[in-house]
């Protein structure tokens, strides 16, 4: 006990400082892009096809496409795409990416993307009809009734959910130190090889990746409380 | 005024409206009536595009638009700019503060500034005494206080004329008598109603002219006082199932 305690003291700061330096913009920046590329995706999902002939058949394009990167992302395991984006392709000359942190951020966007693109197309569509059409008879175009009226009520709904799909993508960080990231499980691996401390290190750095999601959960329920003052 | 000519709507399953010529004159208060299904509903949401027909033509005051065309998204929000609907179901904005559902048509669609928009918001509040709701949400409100909200934030954009989806079906009794007073107050001043409903004491009362919508067609338009007194047999078998 008194062994782990000292390799606490001994290992967590730079743990923590790793975590600071790799796991954390890791998981930030692909979040970011993720919600974006979700948004962009579920929107296209949910829209409806326009009158006019060449506009419905360029969405109908886009709908498919956003229906089969939603597929793949979401039916193959995120470990198996980070070896096909970082040795598979530049193996087969498609040297798209040659650095690790492009590649894991490329990856880790594209499947929170997928993810969260089906809990934003629910979010959107469990928006209350009547008021999209509220909203369009005061004279909203479509844009300001997304923008005024469904986006603010979908963003209160898709709390929980995203935050299950962020707690699970600085998790799954861990899996950058496959493709070379030196991020804190990486870390900890190399401290074990030396010290012979298996045990004490994996429950160590379990323990830095629970600190972290601990904060998003408290971060969460204040943000549900805040957003939920305008319902029971 | 509000003129359709030849309006048509088909369904896959049937025709909701079949060839309706109406006039809906300023300044008067014009029940749509009828039987469930019979067209009422899709007749007053074709008035602001809402639902869009087949066919026909569709006047406001200066504007017309022939329905069998391809209507641009910019003479739409000029129809909805003359228009203003209250809705069957509870349709205020739930994200947002009464005085928010107010002011949101007139800042971000008629580009008012907020001081303007809450002037006039606050302004309506008062007129029809609900100034202490102006900070509440709409979970906070009785339906009856919701529907009149939403009734306020159809008048906040100053429309020229109000539409009005069967606004106190979904309401008790007692909320809707609430409801009908400030409608009535309303059609008092003038002020250019088309309202669908289903309550005939309060149409008898209140309207200046109704159009009875029957499978679709006018089975009747015209003064309000001959249609509670008309020797139609479906008329007549109309009114009796209304009432027990």
């Amino acid at each position: 006990m008194i062994d782990f305690f000292n390799l606490a003291v001994k290992y967590l700061p730079e743990l923590f400082m790793t975590a600071l330096k790799y796991t954390l913009p890791l998981t930030a920046i692909a979040f970011f892009f993720g919600i974006i590329l979700a948004s962009i995706t579920a929107i296209i999902r949910v829209a409806k096809l326009p009158q006019n002939e060449w506009a419905a058949a360029a969405l109908q394009l886009l709908k498919w496409l956003a229906a089969a990167y939603v597929w793949f992302f979401r039916s193959t395991p995120l470990l198996v795409q980070l070896f096909i984006v970082f040795y598979g392709l530049p193996n087969a000359h498609i040297a798209l990416f040659q650095s690790a942190w492009v590649s894991a951020i490329t990856v880790f966007s594209l499947n929170t993307g997928a993810y969260a693109s089906e809990t934003i197309r629910a979010s959107i569509a469990s928006v209350p009809e009547v008021q999209k059409q509220a909203a369009e008879s005061l004279g909203m175009t479509s844009a300001q009734v997304y923008w005024n009226v469904v986006l603010p009520q979908a963003a209160r709904i898709s709390i929980p959910p995203l935050s299950n799909s962020l707690i699970s993508l600085l998790k799954d960080t861990s899996l950058a130190s496959v493709i070379t990231i030196v991020e804190i499980f990486y870390l900890a691996q190399q401290i074990a090889a030396a010290n012979y401390k298996v045990l004490s290190m994996y429950i160590l750095v379990a323990m830095v990746y629970a600190f972290f999601t601990s904060i998003l959960a408290i971060a969460q329920h204040y943000l549900e409380k805040y957003t939920s003052r305008f319902a029971q | 005024m509000i003129q359709v000519e030849h309006l048509f709507k088909h369904y896959p399953d049937k025709v909701a409206l079949d060839d309706i010529n109406l006039t809906f004159p300023a300044e008067q208060t014009i029940a749509i009536v009828g039987p469930s299904g019979s067209g009422k509903s899709t007749l007053l949401r074709s008035l602001n595009l809402l639902e869009r027909p087949d066919q026909g033509k569709l006047q406001i005051d200066d504007l017309t638009l022939d329905l069998s065309q391809p209507i641009t998204t910019s003479q739409i929000l000029q129809i909805r700019q003359k228009t203003a609907m209250v809705f069957q179901e509870k349709a205020l904005f739930t994200h947002l503060t009464v005085m928010r559902n107010l002011t949101e048509g007139p800042i971000k669609v008629q580009k008012k500034n907020k001081q303007e928009a809450e002037a006039k918001a606050s302004e309506l509040l008062e007129q029809f005494g609900m100034s202490e709701l102006a900070d509440r949400y709409p979970y906070q409100l009785s339906g009856g206080q919701q529907q009149r909200v939403a009734i306020l934030r159809a008048l906040a954009m100053s429309p020229k004329y109000l539409l009005l989806d069967e606004p106190t079906s979904a309401l008790d009794p007692e909320l809707e008598a609430q409801v009908l007073r400030v409608l009535k107050d309303l059609a008092k001043k003038d002020t250019s109603m088309v309202v669908v409903t289903h309550n005939m004491a309060f149409a008898e009362q209140v309207a200046d002219q109704i159009v009875f919508i029957d499978d679709g067609k006018v089975g009747y338009n015209g003064a309000t006082e001959t249609f509670f007194h008309s020797d139609s047999e479906r008329i007549q078998q109309f009114l009796g199932a209304m009432s027990f």
